[in-house]
């Protein structure tokens, strides 16, 4: 069995990659969506948001929505079509305002999850690490991030990093927290087996303690990917001057809701697609959960 | 005091760690030997100045009340047990299968039994004991879809393929049906008498202890306190008149009242 078996990331070769997508909207069962009775029902999810969109679309056009304070979908669609298309002086262009926020949330997320396990396992493996690193890391999560902005535009002025860096804190701490615990839920009964089976400290640590403490560590990342997509959409308002929260703020200005709306529905649509990939992460990691029925 | 002896403080793991076994001119005469061995949890004396011998090859079943400090001393001699004082020493490797497998749920079958294998094809060792042990077909299987019998046996491959000279069985069939049980004796029996390691089989089932050990220790008040050497052939009828009266004195022994035997 090659390497990454003893990593639990292995799984057979099953059907897995087949619609991914069908999973992301409330997460239906890895086993249940590929059977075709359930498949085929699964169709229905498309039912409601198909007609919320239309009686939508109905209000504005009968002008019981005022477009005012709410644009129609077909506006907002036409405002997206014409955003990619067009370079205005305004909005600059939406391509180009994603991949700026995609940017900023992909550096915050990677480097927030990666200080939070690295700082998990230094807490969990070591109980002087703990002591040390642990009531600071509790004092800091209980302030609110939000509050912190103000000081991070003193501190670190308007560009890039105060952003980045507020999307990587709100990142760290579920997690610290999700591995910290994990480690520490690690059965000690598995440990003296490696002990037992004289595994060295880094063996311990690669084959039973870090895959024992990945179901919390993936719950953990779950809620990292949801915090720092909220920490983005306020980060990025505060003074930007590129990316979607600048479209937002400019739109604000010149009143047009559409712009906002369609920043609003990326976000959503970013949010969905980072969802979906931790689910699919956690199915190819837990699979030997799966099996035998979590 | 024999000089192998080593106080267990200063004793290292290094020899059950050592999994190629050359003919050693230090190979220790005993399997295992325990001199004195004290451990107490709070107040309570669980092994108090407890000797053992175990000779290369044997097969001794150790059985006491349930509290009486049989895994005690089982994890005593894994090196599980960091708090006992004493003289102990095993001629490594040493080799422990659980009450429960413990088999490592996110891994498969056949990388359990390779985990920590420090051979040259691990992959290829563990494939091999888990063939002694009839579990070929379920090599790539998810430790949390076997059986309790199944899960058993792969707990056994993975004690078997380091080749130990002492091998700890922890009442590992005592949460098996009784059919699966019988089988898994004969499997132990046959890795036994193809393998020859030393084994400490520890049970509370009497009669367990009477099919397959070649002695059979009662552990009370923290020390031995009955050792019956059993010669008959195996398998071994459960009924043979010397077992039957063995049976009884075990009981006695027990301290279960002479008649009842259930």
């Amino acid at each position: 069995m090659p390497e990454t078996a003893e990593t639990g990331l292995n799984v057979g070769e099953q059907a897995e990659l087949t619609a991914p997508v069908a999973m992301i909207p409330g997460g239906v069962g890895a086993a249940a969506a590929r059977s075709p009775a359930r498949r085929q029902r699964s169709w229905y999810r498309v039912v409601s948001p198909v007609v919320v969109v239309g009686l939508w679309q109905a209000a504005s056009s009968t002008g019981i929505l005022p477009a005012s304070k709410l644009a129609s979908p077909a506006s907002i669609a036409h405002t997206a079509y014409t955003l990619v298309v067009t370079n205005s002086p305004t909005y600059g262009t939406l391509q180009e305002s994603l991949l700026v926020s995609c940017e900023r949330w992909a550096v915050g997320l990677a480097v927030g999850v990666t200080v939070g396990v690295l700082l998990a396992v230094l807490t969990g493996l070591s109980r002087v690490g703990e002591a040390i690193l642990d009531p600071i890391l509790q004092a800091l999560r209980s302030i609110p991030l939000l509050g912190l902005i103000p000081l991070f535009i003193v501190w670190f002025g308007i560009g890039e990093l105060p952003k980045v860096l507020f999307v990587m804190l709100s990142a760290l701490f579920p997690m610290y927290i999700n591995t910290f615990a994990g480690i520490r839920g690690v059965d000690s009964k598995l440990g003296e087996v490696g002990h037992v089976l004289g595994l060295r400290r880094h063996e311990m640590l690669r084959h039973i303690v870090l895959p024992g403490a990945l179901p919390a560590a993936l719950t953990g990342l779950q809620l990292s990917v949801v915090f720092s997509m909220i920490a983005l959409v306020v980060g990025e308002q505060i003074n930007a001057t590129s990316g979607l929260g600048f479209m937002i703020t400019q739109a604000q200005q010149f009143l047009d809701n559409s712009v906002i709306m369609v920043a609003l529905i990326i976000y959503a649509i970013l949010g969905l697609l980072a969802n979906g990939a931790v689910r699919l992460l956690e199915r190819k990691a837990l699979a030997w959960r799966r099996d035998f029925g979590q | 005091m024999a000089p192998r002896l080593r106080a267990v403080k200063e004793r290292t793991h290094s020899a059950e760690r050592d999994v190629v076994s050359p003919p050693d001119p230090l190979t220790p005469a005993t399997a295992a030997s325990v001199r004195g061995l004290n451990r107490k949890f709070g107040d309570r004396i669980v092994l108090d100045g407890l000797d053992l011998d175990i000779a290369h090859g044997e097969f001794i079943a150790l059985i006491g009340r349930s509290g009486s400090g049989k895994s005690t001393l089982l994890r005593a001699l894994a090196g599980l047990d960091q708090e006992v004082t004493g003289q102990l020493s095993a001629a490594g490797p040493v080799s422990v299968a659980f009450q429960e497998p413990r088999l490592v749920p996110w891994k498969r079958v056949l990388a359990n039994v390779a985990l920590g294998l420090r051979v040259a094809d691990p992959q290829a060792s563990a494939r091999t004991a888990l063939d002694e042990v009839g579990l070929t077909e379920r090599a790539s299987a998810w430790p949390g879809t076997l059986s309790g019998g199944e899960a058993q046996r792969a707990s056994l491959a993975r004690a078997l393929v380091r080749h130990p000279r002492l091998l700890l069985l922890d009442e590992p069939f005592s949460a098996l049906d009784a059919l699966t049980r019988i089988t898994m004796h004969q499997l132990v029996l046959s890795l036994w008498t193809q393998h020859q390691p030393a084994v400490l089989l520890v049970t509370h089932d009497v009669d367990e202890a009477l099919a397959l050990a070649d002695r059979v220790l009662v552990l009370g008040g923290g020390r031995i306190t009955h050792s019956s050497s059993i010669s008959l052939p195996r398998p071994r009828d459960r009924d043979h008149p010397n077992l039957v009266a063995l049976r009884l004195r075990l009981l006695t022994e027990l301290g279960v009242p002479a008649g009842r035997t259930d």
